[in-house]
């Protein structure tokens, strides 16, 4: 902390920051209490995007919310339709054919690269470096054709159906796939050439905004933060779901704590996700994509359900509770940057205001998935 | 983390919670029976809910439920159910609440799980009367609940005793409604 701010003659001013600020992602808002060049108090301001999709839940029918799954996180939606086809798979006891299982996980680590691209540019956007986001955007604008030419939509996916997934996958898709994984592995060592080796960059990420395990803990903070603090945490490990087992991958895990962890721990997860997509389109077996009699209007038994997978950003989880009808009675996102976000009023105490916004961009926080 | 001193735990937190004993004059075999009854009332109560549930640990089955725990305690327990499962190095992932309008009750539910390697998910659940939604805060507890409190206090109305900060969130500040009440009114 400065001396200003030990000293009895503090003077203290409010700064906002957003909901219109390019380092915010969105429209997200920071009332900030700044002494000086320090932050004394920063406090995330929500809402500003909120859309009530829990409510939405329970106004339609278990079919008609699919497409609000392409709608929490857009640049991860793919995990987002994976975890309600489990849910409503684990709620109704639906068996979904392997093949579907496979391009559910190719389709979806494919959207975690994506995702995981915009999310290395536009940090370093963020930190003064603009040449990195257009070569980002290039190998990401691969990925979206790919993913157009299955899904039919570039962002906001809507492809997982209960059972299986909404028509198969063909040769081309698989041909681009295999060329895309050729194309974009020397990439990412050539963005660490480029990148993570720069001076400036080292400067101002190794360091910054450490967060304890424990502090991930209290907060529930998931995914890349929560790994970028040392914790081998990752439920497509821990909590395994589809055919994650069957496949082989490493889980990055870096102990610096820093933002610069959090930021390696993407640029790695990145290549496990090509080694997840190769390994899959070997394995990818022949079948049917949907499972068989999946009834129309689907009825769940009574009780409540939940179920978890691995979005880009962390856990995303849901939780349903079904009162027997063709509607929920109460359903529940619980979306991992608004748990990684809420520790950043703790965290960024007494950091200068510039670290605080290298801090921001090193949780990558999506806001519509925060808001809901 | 050590499943088995959790389960203990948490059964023994539940059970002070339930309503004082029948007198103990009864016999012997009539408490054999009333215990046989009560294993009885617990798959049912689980697969017919509209039946308020009894205090009590359920064993779910993960495949079916996605949990491996559901303890139904008193609202003033949460807060002992949160330091046990915190000593035990659980995280809370969420907090959220139900609407049981029929019943005139709100329940306030936790999810634990674990972060450390082993797969283990416990839910906490709480039911409130309607009326006078108040639940003390695990704020202290798990900084994360904050985020998680304010959300369900402004979506449902739980208040929250305690908390910090329990202002408007992601509604506009002049939100005089609790939206995901079932007798919500547009």
């Amino acid at each position: 902390m400065s001396s200003l701010a030990q000293s009895q003659l503090r003077e203290t001013f409010e700064l906002n920051i957003g909901p219109q600020h390019p380092a915010t992602h969105g429209v997200l808002r920071i009332k900030v209490v700044m002494d000086g060049e320090y932050i004394d108090r920063a406090e995330p301001i929500l809402g500003y995007i909120h859309r009530m999709h829990e409510k939405m839940g329970e106004n339609r029918t278990w079919n008609q919310f699919w497409p609000n799954m392409g709608r929490l996180d857009y640049l991860s939606a793919m995990a987002y339709n994976h975890c309600y086809a489990g849910l409503m798979e684990r709620a109704a006891g639906i068996e979904v054919p392997e093949r579907a299982e496979y391009i559910r996980v190719i389709t979806a680590e494919l959207n975690r690269i994506q995702s995981h691209l915009l999310g290395f540019g536009a940090y370093i956007m963020d930190l003064g470096g603009f040449t990195p986001l257009m070569y980002a955007m290039d190998e990401r604008e691969q990925i979206l054709d790919l993913l157009e030419s299955v899904t039919g939509s570039r962002l906001t996916y809507c492809y997982f159906r209960f059972g299986g997934v909404y028509n198969d996958i063909d040769d081309d898709f698989i041909t681009g796939t295999r060329a895309f994984l050729k194309r974009f592995r020397p990439q990412i060592p050539m963005y660490h050439k480029l990148v993570t080796g720069n001076a400036i960059l080292m400067d101002r990420l190794i360091g910054v905004g450490p967060i304890s395990a424990d502090m991930c803990r209290k907060y529930g903070a998931t995914g890349p933060v929560l790994r970028g603090s040392g914790v081998n945490y990752d439920i497509r490990r821990n909590e395994p779901y589809s055919v994650y087992p069957e496949l082989d991958f490493d889980i990055p895990v870096y102990k610096e704590c820093d933002s610069m962890a959090r930021y390696m721990v993407r640029m790695d997860e990145m290549v496990q996700s090509c080694r997840i997509i190769e390994n899959a389109l070997n394995k990818l077996p022949e079948g049917p994509v949907m499972a068989e009699k999946v009834p129309k209007a689907l009825k769940p038994p009574k009780g409540d359900y939940h179920y978890a997978v691995e979005a880009a950003r962390g856990t995303f989880s849901m939780r349903t509770v079904s009162d027997g009808t063709n509607t929920s009675y109460r359903m529940r996102l619980r979306s991992p940057t608004y748990s990684n976000v809420s520790l950043f009023e703790e965290a960024s105490r007494g950091m200068l205001l510039s670290d605080a916004l290298a801090f921001l961009g090193s949780l990558d926080p999506v806001i519509p998935e925060m808001d809901r | 983390m050590d499943r088995a001193k959790i389960k203990r735990e948490l059964e023994n937190l539940a059970a002070e919670g339930l309503p004082a004993e029948p007198p103990q004059e009864e016999t012997p075999v009539e408490v054999q029976t009333e215990a046989e009854g009560e294993d009885k009332a617990k798959p049912k109560a689980k697969k017919d809910e509209d039946v308020p549930r009894k205090n009590g640990l359920i064993e779910t089955e993960y495949a079916k439920r996605g949990t491996h725990l559901d303890v139904q305690i008193n609202p003033d327990q949460v807060v002992k159910a949160a330091e046990i499962l915190d000593a035990e190095g659980m995280t809370l992932e969420m907090v959220t609440g139900v609407d049981w309008l029929k019943e005139g009750q709100l329940e306030v539910i936790y999810d634990y799980s674990y972060p450390g390697g082993q797969l283990f998910r416990v839910v906490v659940r709480a039911r409130l009367d309607r009326n006078n939604p108040d639940i003390p805060t695990v704020c202290h507890l798990y900084g994360g609940a904050n985020w998680h409190e304010r959300e369900t206090w402004e979506m449902l109305g739980i208040n929250f005793v305690g908390h910090p900060q329990l202002e408007h969130f992601l509604l506009p500040e002049d939100a005089d409604f609790y939206p995901l009440r079932k007798d919500f009114k547009p």
